[in-house]
């Protein structure tokens, strides 16, 4: 059984607690006592019906309030298939939330509301969605009991919508669900309002997306994220390099590279506590050992010979800023890439970008919270990167507030 | 081209081992924190996955209630042993007995809220920079919104409202002295994940876990086990049943399971056919809407 993460982008009614709720409740994973206390309380403060949003609401705070403030994380199982929702809220800082729960998604659903059609809210999330590289994407069209579940209305939304993604997402896997989370057309279950609409309902959607190339499996890429040494009789001389493959793949016998020294290394084993393996490949956690000793710690990369990635202090990322405090423009950070930790210094604005009409705003160096920019930055260090496009791993970066610890920006390389 | 994935079992087992790792690596004294029950198990078993073939480069701390069901003790004990780790015991009755921590009376008297006083003078004790524990997010809707790496200021308290947002898979364990972070590997994993993988890779468990026959009493719903320290209501009349635990903690607030389930196959089907949460026998939980996050916030596990 594989495992898909996958996020939900909606406007705040377009349904998108109700339809979480529908796939809990359908699939059967919600339990009795979880609807015993959503049942109690719904009740105790006076409505009519289940309030199902009340399933994703885990902090005082937000019942108390109606709203949602943090991503909350889900699961739910069918025979095919695992899933971790990323279910992020509508209101308040939403660029940050879907930006934190799109970082690790396979899919993303967006929702459009039948009765408005795309709208500028679909813009931001169908933007966001390319900007964190989201290999799927499934357009869910609601609330289609209300247009009487009529094609003609579902064909336009398509049309509006594929208009604007060839903008900005051409080529991408695109899928279109007609759908009602509150009747449950097309959810779970076929919709029998919809005998029009054949290709599948989104829960069949979500359980067959192929998933196995979403990592980048082109170009070799070990990060080493702590070096093993036993210091025992048993493995006195052991020295083992244990990370997680962000690409590619790595056998016994590979000739590599190890960055920064340059120096060309061979794979001597694949270690693991259940034996030796012939062959690692992402998201695999493994030891590697190499044939000649060298000195390589924490924030070293083993890559492939004659597929090295970029190396430079001088680095171009379209950021999304997450704190209160606006950016500094030539301030110092903390940077986070991949197992390395460097300083850098902002050096540059290039452009904020509008994310509704994804105008480039270059009048002023301003980037506060949920913007979205495009600047440059200088590291002490050099770091072993590739373009965000083509490894989200080893193309992503985070920044971090050194007076406060707190992370400010969320990062992906051009 | 092949078909490279990893089933959903072996991808929460490589995302736990690079958290594990990460602990290791961003800090200097971490320690993992150690109930007896099968999640903290599964953790010193991916534990051992991670930094093998050396030994497990964190302490494991066990706050006793001295409420504790004699097995998981005994467990204890060997496991720490045979992953050759060192354990390290913070005891309630110690802060009792010192006057840090105030005995509950009464009916649904607990030792389960004190702990919080045992878990952070120990940490505050020996210096602890990170505390690993095996709590998920499937498991109350407060955890739900639980980062992996989970700060905690020097009250050891944590603000859920102000969360520093977690992407990809980059860790921010940047701290000011005084204060220290949770971490939680298996935060992705259900409570079915995790016995499929107690059964996928032949991980060991108390006998507690599997059906016994023990005394027992039923109180709002949940079946508890009668000890010499639990204070019964007139009404309540003890029992002898066939049980099982779901979860272990300590006497006073695990619920037991009527159940005649005695393999690790025999629970996955009975969980399967479930239709309550685990946490739904936890009596600890019961107290109001929000007890979980109330104790979270105050810097329970």
């Amino acid at each position: 059984m594989e495992l898909l993460r996958f996020t939900t982008a909606g406007s705040v009614d377009d349904g998108k607690s109700t339809l979480i709720g529908r796939l809990l409740y359908d699939s059967k994973s919600i339990f009795e006592d979880q609807l015993d206390a959503v049942k109690r309380a719904s009740v105790q403060k006076g409505g009519e019906h289940i309030n199902l949003a009340l399933f994703t609401d885990g902090l005082r705070a937000e019942r108390e309030q109606g709203i949602t403030i943090d991503v909350a994380y889900r699961y739910f199982a069918t025979p095919h298939r695992k899933f971790i929702i990323a279910d992020t809220p509508g209101h308040v800082q939403y660029t940050r939330n879907m930006v934190t729960g799109a970082s690790t998604a396979n899919a993303a659903i967006v929702l459009i509301d039948a009765r408005n059609g795309v709208i500028e809210q679909t813009h931001r999330h169908t933007f966001l969605a390319s900007l964190l590289g989201i290999p799927h994407i499934i357009v869910c069209i609601n609330k289609m009991d209300l247009m009487d579940y009529r094609e003609d209305v579902y064909n336009n939304i398509k049309h509006d919508y594929q208009i604007f993604v060839d903008q900005i997402f051409p080529g991408h896997d695109m899928r279109f669900i007609p759908i009602s989370a509150l009747k449950g057309d097309n959810v779970v279950k076929p919709s029998e309002n919809m005998a029009w609409y054949t290709d599948g309902t989104l829960l069949h959607h979500l359980e067959t997306i192929p998933i196995s190339q979403d990592h980048d499996l082109k170009h070799p890429r070990f990060p080493v994220q702590y070096v093993i040494r036993p210091e025992s009789d048993e493995f006195h001389d052991y020295r083992g390099y244990a990370g997680r493959v962000a690409g590619g793949f790595f056998h016994p016998g590979d000739k590599v590279v190890v960055l920064p020294s340059g120096i060309e290394n061979e794979i001597t084993s694949v270690d693991t506590l259940s034996g030796a393996l012939a062959e690692a490949h992402p998201p695999m956690s493994v030891t590697l050992t190499l044939k000649d000793d060298v000195d390589l710690s924490r924030g070293d990369m083993i890559v492939g010979v004659g597929d090295v990635p970029l190396q430079s202090c001088d680095i171009t990322a379209m950021i999304c800023w997450m704190n209160q405090k606006p950016m500094v423009l030539n301030g110092k950070y903390a940077l986070k890439h991949t197992t390395r930790d460097v300083r850098c210094i902002v050096q540059n604005v290039d452009y904020v970008l509008n994310i509704t009409t994804l105008e480039k705003i270059t009048e002023h160096k301003n980037v506060r919270m949920n913007d979205i920019a495009l600047i440059r930055l200088r590291t002490t260090k050099p770091l072993f990167f590739d373009p965000y496009t083509t490894n989200r791993i080893t193309g992503s970066l985070i920044l971090i507030d050194e007076a406060t610890n707190e992370t400010v920006a969320a990062g992906m390389i051009v | 081209m092949g078909n490279y994935h990893l089933t959903h079992l072996k991808e929460l087992e490589a995302e736990a081992i690079y958290v594990l790792r990460e602990v290791a690596a961003q800090f200097e004294r971490p320690v993992l924190l150690f109930s007896g029950g099968k999640d903290s198990i599964v953790l010193v078993h991916l534990s051992r996955k991670a930094f093998y073939p050396a030994n497990i480069p964190f302490p494991l701390l066990h706050i006793d209630t001295g409420h504790n069901f004699i097995e998981t003790l005994e467990f204890r004990d060997r496991l720490a042993q045979s992953v050759n780790a060192r354990l390290l015991v913070g005891s309630v009755q110690q802060s009792i007995d010192q006057g840090r921590a105030v005995e509950e009376t009464g009916i649904n008297a607990s030792r389960n809220v004190l702990q919080t006083v045992t878990l952070l003078d120990a940490i505050e004790a020996n210096k602890f920079d990170a505390a690993i524990g095996g709590a998920r997010r499937d498991e109350e809707k407060a955890r739900a919104k639980e980062r992996f790496f989970s700060h905690r200021d020097e009250f050891g308290q944590w603000d859920p409202k102000n969360q520093r947002p977690e992407l990809w898979y980059m860790f921010n364990g940047k701290k000011r002295l005084g204060e220290h972070f949770r971490v939680f590997p298996i935060s992705n994993w259900t409570e079915m994940d995790v016995w499929q993988y107690i059964l996928a890779e032949n991980i060991d468990l108390p006998s507690i876990y599997f059906t016994h026959e023990r005394d027992v009493f039923y109180r709002d719903g949940v079946w508890l086990a009668a000890a010499p320290f639990m204070e019964m209501k007139p009404s309540e009349k003890i029992e002898y049943r066939r049980v099982r635990c779901r979860t272990v903690g300590d006497i006073s607030c695990t619920g037991l399971t009527l159940s005649s389930a005695d393999t690790v196959e025999d629970i996955i089907q009975e969980i399967a056919a479930t239709r309550v949460t685990e946490r739904g026998s936890r009596y600890d939980d019961k107290r109001s809407e929000a007890a979980m996050e109330d104790r979270k916030k105050e810097g329970y596990f």
